[in-house]
Order: C-alpha cells, then structure tokens, then sequence
C-alpha cells in the first residue's frame, strides 16, 4: 500500500492539521508516513498545501509531482494541482468559492459541502474534520480507531474535550460526499 | 514495540539534544530553523536535566557562547540558517583553531545574501571548504530524515569529542520542516563534572595540584609551534578521512550510472532511480552521509563500472567539484541543479539525467 496525498487550500482552513492527523492515523498503525508542507510567509488567507505520503514500506521522495489523491479546498489549488492527480485518482475537493470546477474525466471526482456542514454542526472548525471524513470514505488506508488515536496525538490534552465533535464531523463527511464523475 | 512521535526534522534536534545529554544550546531565530529553539523552549530543559537554553543577541554571541561552553568541556550546540551560519563563520575558525567540539546546525536557505526562506544546497562550499580562515575542517554530517536529524546529534557529538573539532549537521529546509516518525533512543544523562575531566583531560575544569594548567587558545605566535599545531590538525582531518567516512549505495551493484545527491536531494533521487529502473536503465543512487570526510574512495571504487557520473543539487554546483576530484577525469561528470528553493520532482531529475547522456 502506498497512497500519496495533497491537500491544498488557504492558510486557517486546517489543512496541515488534516494532514498531520492522517499522518498520525497511519503511525499508529505500524504505517510509513511523510508529512511535507508548503512553508513561508503564507499564513492565514495565503495558500497552503501539504503532502502527505502513507505507506507499507520506506518512503523514499517526500516531493512529488504526481498524487493519488488530491484533497482541494480552493481555486488556486485546483489551477494547480487538478492536472497532477495520476489517471484513476482521485479529487475531492469543496465547491464553496470554486469558480471553474474540475474537467477531467480520467479521475474519480467528488465533492463536499464541508462549510455548509461544518457550520451545521455549530463549529467551523470543524472543517477540515468534514473533509478528511469525506476522503476515508473514499479511501480506507486507515481504520476509525487510528484516526481517533491521531487525533489524540495531534491535539493538546486540553483540548481533548473537542474530539467526540471532530469524530462527528468525520461521520459526517463520510455521508454527505456527492459523487461528481467516476471512472 | 518503540514508541514513534511524529515530528518535525528541526523538532528532532532539539528533542534529541535534551535526550543526548546536551549542557547548553545557545541560538538565535531565523527560517527555516526557528523550532529548534523554539522546541527547546517550549520542553524547558533546565528543569529536567539541567540543559542551558539561551538566546543570544545575535549569530555572533551565539557561537562565542559555544567557544566558552566547549572550552570548559562542555557539550554545546548552536543552529542557525545559511546568513546567521556566515555570522559564525569567524567563531567557527577560531573553535577549529583552538581544537574545540561543538554540534553546529545548519538548516540551509536559498542564497547569497538573504536569499530565499526556502530550501538549498549552496552552503556545501561554506561546510565542507572552510567557512572562516585559515586551514581548518568540520565535520560535516548530511541527514535525510527525520530520524536522521534525531540520530546525528549523539553522532555529531561523539565525533566532535572524538577528534575535539566542531561538528557540522548540514541540511535544509526540507528535512527541517517535513514531520515524519521519529523512535525516541534511550536516554543519555548530562556527564557529571568527574565525567567531564575524565572524558576530556584538556578542559578548563580547574587546575588541580597535580597537573599544569590547561590553556585553551588558537594564537600561536612561535613559528613553530603554529606549524605544529597546523600538522596535528592534518593529521586529524587525515584520521576522519580513515575512519569516519559514512555513506549509503542504493541499487549501485549493477550500475552503470550514478547519481550523487546527499540530504533532502538523496530522497528525492531515489525516487529518479526506481523510475529509471522502470525503464531499463542502470541507474544506482550514492549518498554520502559525511561530506567532510567525503566518500572520495567509494566513488573511486565505483569508477570502472560506471559510465557517468551526475552531481543532483539545490545549488549552481558544488559538491559536484568533490565527484570530479574523486573521478579524475576519467569518466564524465554531469551536473544538475535547481536553485531560488525550487526542489525538482523525481522525474525531473530523471529527464535531466537523460538528456545528459544522450548528447
């Protein structure tokens, strides 16, 4: 098994904390991981990405240019990186703010109303949470109780409080991904 | 089963200090190297074993805290990005000089001048020539993961001590920022005062009636004596290259292409090599581990099966000078690089690679 990820967006989406926490999900069961972020003065509101690669054996190049799949949550990012996705990939990617959609028709595409969701859920933080529930759904690299035990990891005990939340809104994105064009 | 945190390769050092008995880092912030102090300000060390953290007023004061420290057998560390390396580069020289063991980390930007806060190479001439006057070496060890940065602080330590001459940990913005899982090693406790003189009689731990006292110092105006301590540093650097030389092959023993890449660059090869395997081309992967020792006998050894020979690195070129001294015009050696904190994909590296052999 090995799954290779990008997830981009804008800076204050969670995107580096979605992929840390795949990240951890796969440590926690026995996986390879590598967690390589976009860095630089692109804080809230700029771009943001992160690469995360999963896999049964070493990995080797933390930086690619062709993804599994790409996890999408803005326009810049879908400009950049609907054409990296391998042929057979897969695209998920939030339509909210999205003027030109995906074209391709080589790839699995779907999408997720993860603001609408999220805030439905009453915490937009939650977001990134509703987007990562509706990647598992499509890819089971890792199981339920490694990414509750990523999540523990990933956040601050005092916080801890928050995870049955997180947990919901993974639930959540597992159920409302709308299938978009499937190969 | 070892328990695996997922970190950052800047977060590794600074854990790994504190678990390998480190007395005193002593830093200054700049990108991309800013978690290292900050790691160790968040785990607050001086409560647990005892370890100094001090932010110095500048690159300069940190690595004149480093010649204090080390000179009182001390292990002592700094880290800092390519500018705030050039700072040092005076202190540096003035350490080797005085045969002085410090851990110096050098996540390297884009250069010259203030550069980029990305990712680059171009520090290797800095590292592996000298980056202060006169004739000196450091050490130079070029991690590739996380777990490598975690690993190479005992290392650089322990060769530091060994050799009593700063050590090096060059890498980059890559390795620093990419978090991947890190096993925790057994825990190394500070060395005690006894400990200290016995692991290093030199210091200046206090003299003591039955000996003379201990001068650390890198003047030397007696002709002689200055051309003694010259030779005993050859000689030094003489025994590294005997014995300390580090490196790692992959996929080399049918290669009939090379391609020499070390640190962030290393990784992304061995990607270019499976590809090029995919299609048929013999192509294996050297990744020197020490670039000062460099692994100068191992590309020798490799020469007579080789056909090329390509340098891969974020810079316009330098390690590549160590590859053509090693080769002696025997077979060609190409070069590709990319610069400005751009990192090429594998298959880049691999067109590249291509293009060189096909002229």
């Amino acid at each position: 098994m090995k799954e290779e990820i990008i997830i981009a967006g804008f800076g204050g989406q969670g995107v580096l904390s979605m992929g840390k926490i795949l990240a951890y999900s796969g440590i926690m069961q026995g996986q390879e991981v590598t967690w390589m972020p976009s860095y630089g003065p692109e804080m809230r509101g700029g771009t943001a990405n992160v690469t995360v690669i999963l896999s049964d054996k070493k990995i080797s190049s933390p930086i690619l240019s062709n993804f599994d799949t790409a996890i999408i949550l803005n326009q810049q990012s879908m400009d950049k990186f609907e054409s990296q996705v391998k042929p057979g990939g897969l695209l998920i990617y939030d339509p909210n703010g999205i003027t030109r959609h995906p074209q391709r028709k080589d790839i699995n595409i779907y999408s997720i109303e993860a603001v609408d969701l999220s805030a439905e859920l009453g915490s937009s933080k939650t977001y990134n949470m509703v987007v990562l529930g509706a990647y598992l759904s499509k890819k089971q690299i890792v199981e339920m109780e490694s990414v509750i035990k990523g999540l523990k990891k990933s956040i601050p005990e005092r916080h801890h409080k928050l995870i049955p939340m997180n947990e919901k809104a993974i639930e959540v994105g597992k159920e409302k991904i709308i299938e978009i064009n499937k190969v | 089963m070892a328990e695996y945190i997922l970190m950052k390769g800047n977060e590794a050092i600074a854990i790994s200090a504190i678990r390998n008995g480190c007395d005193g880092y002593f830093g200054y912030p700049i990108t991309p190297q800013s978690e290292v102090m900050e790691t160790l300000m968040l785990e607050e060390p001086w409560d647990s074993t005892g370890m100094v953290v001090l932010q110095a007023e500048s690159e300069t004061s940190s690595i004149n805290m480093l010649y204090g420290g080390a000179s009182c057998g001390k292990k002592v560390m700094t880290s800092s990005s390519s500018p705030g390396i050039s700072l040092m580069a005076e202190g540096l020289s003035y350490l080797a000089g005085a045969e002085l063991p410090c851990l110096v980390v050098n996540v390297v930007r884009g250069g010259p001048g203030l550069g980029t806060i990305q990712p680059g190479q171009g520090d290797y001439f800095q590292a592996c020539k000298g980056c202060g006057h006169g004739d000196y070496k450091m050490i130079v060890l070029a991690p590739n993961s996380a777990q490598e940065m975690y690993d190479f602080v005992d290392l650089g330590f322990e060769l530091a001590f060994k050799y009593r001459n700063p050590a090096l940990i060059l890498t980059d913005g890559v390795i620093g920022q990419m978090m991947e899982k890190v096993e925790l090693r057994e825990m190394k406790p500070r060395w005690t005062d006894q400990e200290v003189i016995e692991m290093s009689p030199w210091a200046t731990t206090g003299k003591t009636p039955d000996r003379k006292q201990n001068v650390i110092t890198s003047l030397a105006l007696d002709a002689a004596v200055h051309e003694a301590l010259n030779h005993r540093l050859i000689e030094k650097y003489k025994k590294m290259e005997e014995e300390d030389v580090r490196f790692e092959n992959y996929k080399c023993e049918d290669a009939e292409h090379l391609i020499v890449a070390y640190g962030s660059m290393a990784r992304v090869c061995e990607n270019t090599i499976d590809l090029a395997r995919k299609e048929g081309i013999k192509l294996g992967l050297l990744r020197p581990i020490t670039l000062f020792p460099y692994p100068t006998k191992e590309i020798q050894r490799m020469v007579p099966q080789l056909k090329t020979i390509m340098s891969v690195e974020l810079s316009a070129g330098q390690m590549v000078e160590d590859v053509r001294l090693a080769v002696n015009g025997k077979i060609p050696v190409n070069f590709y690089g990319r610069l400005g904190g751009i990192v090429p994909s594998p298959e880049e590296v691999l067109e590249a690679f291509k293009k060189e052999i096909n002229k």
